[in-house]
This record gives C-alpha cells, structure tokens and sequence, in this order.
C-alpha cells in the first residue's frame, strides 16, 4: 500500500544506529526459557515447600503456577448426579448385582488412605486423605463370577470410561471413595463419589463414578484408546519415571 | 481507504501496510485464540465450566502451530514484506533517544516506533518463541526425562502468565488512543498525532497514494537533537 517504487526498505533514523537491544533481550529470555526448563523441576519443589500455602491462602492458587489440583473433565462442564439421585452400581458378571444410594454406600465399612495424588502430566498433590469403601469389598458382596477377569467404570459424565483388570481391582489401596481431606468430595473433584487408584496415574482414578461393570477382558478406557498406557503404574508406565505413589 | 487531502484535513500518513497489518491480526486472533485455551486449561473454574479438554487442548495446540506462520510468510515476502522488514530492524534497535525516552529524559521523541513498543516487541518475540519450544516439548513429552517435562510444563506456566500480562498492557495502551488504534486498522494517521507521538518518524513518513511526494506533515520539523 505504501510500497513505494523508490523507496527500498527504507529505515528510519534509528535503524543501524543504537545497540541491538531488542536481540539482547529476546535471547536472553530464550537463555531464561531454557535455564527454566533444566532447573523448572528443583525450582517448582522449592516454590512449592516454601510458597505453595502462602499462595494458597491468599487466594491465588488458581492463577499462579504452584502445585495444585487441576480439574479436568472430558464433557461439557462438571457434571452434576441425575435428577433421580445418585445411585452406585455394581454389574455385569456377578452373582448379586449392586445397586446402592449414597447413604448405602457410606453405610459400608469404611478405609483410609493418605497417599499422593500424580498426574500423568506432571503435577503431584502430596498426601491426599482419602475415606471410601475397598473396591474389594464391594465386589465381595456382588460375588464376581469365574469367568469375570476385568472391570469397567463408568461416570455419570455420560462419557468417561476406566478399565482395570480384577487382580489390581482387588488391591488394598483402591477405593471408592467418598470423602476427601475429611469433608465430602467435592463436585470439581469428583463427588459425591469417585474411584481412587492410589498406585496408578489420576486418569485411573475415575471422577463422578457410577458404576462399577464386571468383564470378561480389560476394555481399554477414554485416555487409554487415546493413547494412555492401559496398566497405569505411577513411574512404570506413560513413559514417566516418577516416584511411586 | 487512504484519505483525499484538501484544505481543511492535511494527508493522513501511511504507517502500516497491507502485510503489516494482516501479520498482525493474524497473530493477533491466534494469540487470543492461545490465550482463551490456555486459560481454560489452566484455571481450574473455568476448565469445569468449558470443560471438552480434548477439543479445547486440540484447538491451543493447532493455534500454537500456526502462529509463527503469518510473521515468517511476511518476513520472507519479496516486496510485499519490506515494510514489515525495516520495522523488524527499527524494533531492534535502541538509541540514546530511546534510553532516555524510557527513563522520561530529555529526548528526541520516538520515530517509528518508541521505545516501549520496541521492549514490547522483543519481550513477545523472545517469550513466544519459549512458549512455541516449551509447547512443542509438552506435545511429545514421552520423549523427554520426567524432570525436563516438568521444568518445560514450568517454563510454559510462568512464562504463558508473562505473556498474558504483557497482551493485556498492550490492548489497555492501545485502547487509550484512538491514533493508534487506526493506524493499525485503517493503516494511516493523522499527521498532528504523528507528530505527537512519533517525531522523528513523520518527517520521513508518506501519504499513502503510490508514488506521493515526500512531505513533512504540518508542524513536524525535525525536533532539535
């Protein structure tokens, strides 16, 4: 538009005279982004010790990067249990099929278990307190059937799906949980029930659980047909290496 | 779109081309459009209440891919880019004006540019190009030890809110003043904000019909340096 025919590249007064400043700084924030990226670990660990509830009570913690929980949900917004009440089931290849309300289900015998929580992104909640009933129990008063050798979750997300295989299923540290830091958990985490997976990814750790299927092989869940590692072991598998959890 | 001069409302001044302009608003809507993804990632309410993560991280990283695209087309253009070129170098540069323009010294006044727009621009450039890095590491962050996944997932955090902070200072300034605000819409000035603003620059600024002659607009001497 102001291409003008005798005009090549025409500066202004400042071009080539003055110190090339503005190169100075775009490499010195790509030397800053890199220094970031080697020591980000170390320097997130010492935030977090030495920051993290600081800015927590001010209120920032949503807004500034400190280790925390970050809410994900697969479908359009948090979801809320349906209209007809919250009901847990337990189905498929069992003998009695379960099908519980929330005052059933916090009738049960209750566990406890304080454990982090890790993310197969990377942030980690040290010492999540968790009160819920085992997944083994559960099944124990279903009464899985011999051919039953998986299990299938389901949230009343009406999209998220988890699988485990029945042996992890039986394990001490997975629960149903239904309480959180000794408070019922909330909706953004997963309440009013959710499964917790203690050794495994968060992913595993299916949000708005409502119901508990028994199969006859693993059926790879959301993350997993996206790509995520089936058998979820914190630092065995998702090609991570973290600490266990 | 350029203004016919007559008596009573002086030539307005070219300022920004047609490739400078569509570089812009290209970058512009991609760099909203990253920075509307990436809150709703980040801010726990907010992913609760968009929530499709899948879609949502889809669409950031397709933003993030295209948008170095317009700058680099711009800056390799032949003709087209040369504008877009000489203010590439003018950006680069800061003089003794530009310092004590900064430090609200006695000065010569901006040309082109002045010299927070030029801080601006490296401050984007520099945190973009760390952002386009860091982002792309996430993306294939199997192939990375877990401690450099997390320093990446760190490094992208604080320098996104970095980035952010830096667009919102940028649309706040440019809001304020209408003169800036057209010359990159309409991509001409009028000549008394030129002046205002931008001294050393009007005096070797054009009106925007091809092949104007060179003219000083009103007022606009060269400032005594």
């Amino acid at each position: 538009m102001s291409d003008v025919a005798d005009s090549p590249d025409r500066p202004d007064r400042s071009d080539r005279s003055g110190r090339p400043v503005g190169r100075r700084v775009v490499l010195g924030l790509l030397g800053l982004g890199a220094v970031g990226v080697a020591t980000g670990s170390a320097v997130q660990g010492w935030f977090d010790d030495h920051l993290g509830s600081a800015v927590r009570a001010s209120g920032l913690g949503s807004v500034v990067p400190i280790d925390r929980w970050r809410y994900y949900t697969v479908t359009g917004s948090f979801p809320d249990p349906p209209r007809s009440g919250f009901r847990l089931r337990v189905s498929g290849l069992v003998d009695q099929p379960l099908d519980l309300t929330l005052d059933e289900l916090e009738g049960l015998p209750t566990v406890q278990l304080t454990r982090d929580f890790q993310c197969v992104t990377g942030w980690r909640v040290p010492d999540v307190h968790w009160t819920g009933v085992r997944l083994r129990d559960l099944l124990d008063r279903a009464g899985v059937r011999t051919e039953g050798t998986a299990l299938r979750f389901t949230s009343f997300d009406g999209d998220y799906t988890e699988s485990l295989t029945l042996e992890q299923g039986l394990r001490d540290d997975v629960l149903v949980a239904h309480r959180m830091g000794n408070e019922p958990i909330s909706r953004e985490h997963g309440g009013p029930v959710r499964l917790v997976v203690a050794p495994m990814y968060g992913y595993k750790s299916v949000k708005w659980l409502d119901g508990v299927e028994v199969t006859e092989r693993v059926r790879p869940g959301y993350w997993e047909v996206r790509g995520y590692d089936v058998d979820a072991w914190v630092g065995r598998s998702n090609g991570r290496t973290d600490p266990a959890t | 779109m350029s203004a016919t001069p007559t008596a009573d409302a002086p030539a307005r001044l070219a300022r920004f081309d047609g490739t400078e302009r569509a570089v812009h608003w290209v970058t512009a809507v991609l760099v909203l459009a990253l920075i509307a993804t990436g809150t709703v990632m980040y801010v726990g309410a907010l992913s609760g209440l968009v929530g499709h993560r899948g879609t949502v991280r889809t669409i950031h990283f397709w933003c993030g891919i295209a948008v170095p695209i317009p700058l680099v087309l711009g800056l390799l253009a032949p003709r087209r880019g040369r504008s877009l070129r000489a203010d590439a170098r003018v950006l680069e540069r800061f003089d003794a004006d530009d310092r004590a323009w900064l430090r609200r010294r006695p000065n010569a006044g901006p040309g082109k540019f002045n010299a927070g727009q030029k801080v601006n621009a490296a401050l984007l450039l520099g945190s973009g190009l760390v952002l386009f890095g860091t982002g792309l590491m996430l993306r294939t962050a199997t192939s990375f030890p877990v401690p450099i996944r997390t320093g990446a997932t760190f490094v992208h955090d604080w320098f996104a809110l970095g980035l952010t902070l830096l667009v919102l200072g940028h649309l706040a300034l440019a809001l304020r003043d209408p003169g800036a605000l057209a010359g990159m819409a309409r991509g001409t000035v009028r000549p008394e904000w030129a002046a205002r603003h931008h001294p050393r620059w009007t005096a070797t600024a054009e009106t925007p019909a091809t092949g104007a002659p060179r003219r000083p607009a009103p007022g606009a001497a060269d400032p005594p340096r």
